[in-house]
């Protein structure tokens, strides 16, 4: 209930306003200040303006002064590991064959908010049981609003978000209708885009793995204990 | 503020009223039932008798089942205090209920709404007629049995996606042309949007006003709007002017309107999430707050508590984020083109790389979850500590931005003239036309919900509520500079509170929920003002009804009473100072 100390109360009525043009000036100091912190750090930068990973990690920091607006397409600003746009499929290459990590098990289309993933699922031929592969996978990227919900709630880990955001096109009927062929990327790809989430994956992967083998020993070992 | 109010506990509600006032009994529910035709008695004893003196939402529900529409009204006191809910049910093919607008003017809006959305007749509303959305729309689109145009199925998820999902484009089905439904009697051939008649006939009416020394003069009608830069997207004022003067003015909107709460009663309680981020989406943070909050009372979830403490820092910085943006365009729209709005949100800049990184979205957050955040905070950003980063934003930079933005603007006497007393407003008519947010606090109407009824952990924080004396444009500048000291207070604290590690998630993360049958009225104190999430659950995935008090859109009531008797200049800066965005206006 107190009022700050910043500002005058506000008592003073419209007609009183002194007009001295003193709160202007002060506030052109202002301006002047940001015009000189431009040209400094203009300087500074002289040599790698456009290009320096550093001057945009500079920029993007707290401690970043003068122009903070950028010169994009010619300049992009780094984009953090977590940045998410549209989802793209892994595969692992297994002896030379792509081998998909979906399983085509539908919680990303039942998750999806705006429902923009299709999912056509792999029946046997002979028997007609489905078969842990998608056929088609389609996602589109016209209605995806980039909630990163599948890769978030996917338990293979086979559906991840993609940095690029570049998309734009003049066909707006097909174009941005993304099917398997389209979505599937290496694992190198996703390993490169966010290294970090990649290794406690991994991490994770190794131990549920090792906790397995263990109990598989243990339970190895117990019958041979009880003959 | 008001008259003088003889306290007495809602409780007495059902003793004063007879026969008339009965608790609901329903599992899960709160509040009172009221008969229709004696609706206006009980308000009227409710405000005056009780200090309930600030109607915050109205909406209704549309029970399809039993035949019913239900209006469910909240009450609160600005003294503090929880609510008192009044449920007003009436058949389906009669909803007439008694208009309050009488007794809380703030009604006006939310009537309307309700009678577009429901189909409800308040009988006594001045002005009752569709809102959101146009004349040549058929039906009542919130109503169970209305379907939309591209209408698939009832709930999501759709059967068509998994696991015979062959794609097809939902206008393959229905094209072009074929998806729009006028009322009945509608004929689009004479119906003519550029005639303000239909809009406002009392705005047309030629008066002849005759003020001008010996001259007589007529008043004209102009449009502001909906493709103007003033009016922060498209939205509309119709005003009447004599000369300069504003005579009357009618906001005008819809045009985003995309049936927000339609999608969030087909989605799953899950998928709504991110979906509330485009409401306001400049404050997609605190959006996600109201909403998880609103769930977690009814599925009685406790959140970790350094999940609480990131909540509070996220939406405090949108807090900031949201000023500075305010601020900032505030100039634009006296004129000051884009220089101060760049100044402003420069460190805004900062703060979404950080929820960039964090979020992995810039605007778009989808960070809250039922019971936590969904991702822990980085570890570095830009090859720098998160930790060091966010210590030197919310002690240093951002302070010392605030400072500068003093120095640049606040002794500036060119705003000062065009702002100080300006588009005053009165406490009491603040209250009464249900204004939240810093147009109620720069009215000298302590009211802020984290102190008035805290949520999450606010109740830990030392913060000051922050209120300024004379209700006018300058002082809703000067409101927003105090909140936001107050705001990096409150991230300091965060800051230096913050359990090091720790869950961020109760339970396992879960894609769908199961959200006991019942109804919630959850609400934060967003940057604009109070932020009402209204959730009926019946047990399912799904969510049976899903209301939104949308502070941009209930502050708009008063807009019309700021503008009168000033200059056409001064709508703009007036519009500007209660700072809108029309993504949550239209919903």
């Amino acid at each position: 209930m107190t009022v700050s100390s910043h500002g005058n109360s506000g008592n003073e009525e419209k007609g009183k306003i002194k007009m001295y043009g003193l709160g202007v000036l002060k506030g052109m100091v202002v301006t002047l200040g940001h015009f000189v912190d431009t040209y400094v750090d203009d300087i500074r930068w002289l040599s790698s303006k456009y290009v320096s990973p550093e001057k945009k990690a500079y920029r993007q920091s707290t401690k970043g002064k003068g122009l903070f607006t950028v010169q994009y397409p010619d300049e992009k600003l780094n984009i953090p590991e977590r940045f998410r746009y549209i989802p793209f499929l892994i595969y692992e290459e297994k002896d030379g064959k792509h081998e998909d990590r979906c399983t085509s098990c539908g919680i990303c289309a039942k998750v999806c908010p705006p429902q923009c993933i299709w999912i056509v699922r792999t029946n046997d031929a002979v028997t007609n049981r489905p078969i842990p592969q998608p056929k088609e996978f389609y996602i589109d990227t016209d209605i995806c609003m980039n909630c990163g919900y599948c890769a978030e709630y996917c338990p293979f880990d086979a559906i991840k978000m993609d940095h690029n955001f570049e998309l734009a096109s003049f066909d707006r009927t097909t174009a941005h209708i993304y099917d398997k062929a389209k979505l599937d990327r290496p694992l190198s790809y996703y390993a490169s885009l966010r290294p970090t989430d990649y290794a406690a994956e991994e991490k994770a992967r190794a131990e549920e793995e090792a906790k397995k083998a263990a109990k598989k020993a243990a339970a190895a070992a117990a019958p041979a204990a009880k003959s | 503020m008001t008259a003088p109010v003889i306290e007495s506990t809602a409780q007495g509600l059902e003793g004063r009223f007879p026969g008339v006032v009965t608790a609901d009994t329903r599992a899960g529910y709160s509040g009172y039932v009221v008969s229709a035709d004696k609706l206006i008695d009980v308000a009227t004893a409710l405000r005056d008798e009780m200090g309930y003196d600030y109607l915050s939402s109205i909406t209704g529900v549309d029970y399809i089942a039993d035949g019913k529409l239900e209006a469910v009204y909240h009450a609160y006191r600005t003294s503090g205090g929880a609510a008192l809910t009044l449920k007003v049910q009436v058949p389906r093919d009669d909803p007439a209920i008694p208009s309050l607008v009488s007794i809380y003017p703030g009604a006006d809006f939310q009537e309307r709404e309700a009678y577009d959305m429901y189909g409800f007749k308040f009988s006594g509303h001045p002005n009752l007629k569709r809102i959101l959305m146009w004349d040549g729309f058929g039906g009542y689109p919130l109503r169970k049995d209305w379907k939309e145009a591209y209408f698939e199925q009832d709930l999501k998820p759709f059967d068509s996606r998994w696991p015979g999902g062959n794609f097809y484009r939902s206008e393959e089905k229905n094209p072009f042309g074929h998806n729009v439904a006028y009322p009945e009697g509608f004929n689009l051939e004479n119906w003519a949007p550029e005639k303000d008649v239909i809009l406002a006939p009392e705005l047309t009416v030629s008066q002849m006003a005759g003020g001008v020394g010996h001259l007589k003069t007529d008043t004209i009608v102009v449009n502001l709007g909906p493709q103007h830069p003033s009016t922060h997207g498209v939205f509309r004022m119709l005003v009447r002017l004599d000369g300069e003067t504003i005579v009357d003015l009618q906001p005008v909107m819809g045009y985003l309107h995309r049936n927000h709460e339609k999608i969030g009663e087909r989605n799953t309680f899950l998928q709504n999430m991110p979906f509330t981020d485009r409401l306001d989406y400049l404050c997609s943070m605190s959006n996600n707050l109201g909403y998880a909050l609103t769930i977690e009372k009814m599925m009685k979830l406790k959140v970790p508590e350094r999940a609480e403490y990131i909540r509070v820092l996220m939406v405090e910085l949108t807090r900031i984020c949201n000023h500075l943006w305010a601020i900032g365009f505030l100039l634009n729209d006296l004129g000051a083109f884009f220089t101060p709005a760049l100044y402003a949100i420069r460190e805004r800049e900062l703060i979404l790389d950080f929820f960039e990184a964090t979020a992995g979205s810039r605007m778009m957050c989808n960070y809250m979850r039922f019971g936590g955040v969904a991702r822990d905070l980085p570890e570095k950003l830009n090859d720098e500590n998160t930790m060091d980063f966010l210590i030197d934003l919310v002690h240093n930079r951002l302070p010392k931005a605030f400072d500068a933005l003093h120095e640049y603007l606040t002794e500036n006497e060119i705003i000062k003239s065009r702002c100080i007393g300006v588009g005053v407003l009165p406490p009491q008519q603040a209250i009464a036309y249900s204004c939240t947010g810093p147009l109620l606090r720069a009215s000298n109407v302590p009211y802020d919900l984290r102190r008035a009824e805290p949520y999450s952990i606010y109740d830990r924080f030392d913060f000051n509520v922050c209120t300024r004396p004379n209700g006018d444009i300058y002082d809703r500048y000067l409101i927003r500079m105090d909140e936001m000291y107050e705001s990096a207070k409150i991230c300091q604290q965060v800051l230096r509170d913050m359990p090091k590690g720790g869950d961020i998630l109760a339970g396992k993360p879960q894609y769908t929920v199961r959200v006991p049958a019942g109804e919630s009225y959850g609400r934060v104190e967003g940057p604009k003002g109070e932020l009402g999430y209204y959730v009926v659950s019946q047990g399912k995935n799904n969510a049976y009804r899903y209301h939104i008090r949308a502070p941009s859109f209930i502050n708009l009531t008063i807009l019309g009473e700021l503008c009168k008797g000033h200059k056409i200049a001064d709508v703009v800066v007036i519009l500007g100072s209660i700072d809108i965005v029309l993504g949550e206006t239209d919903r």
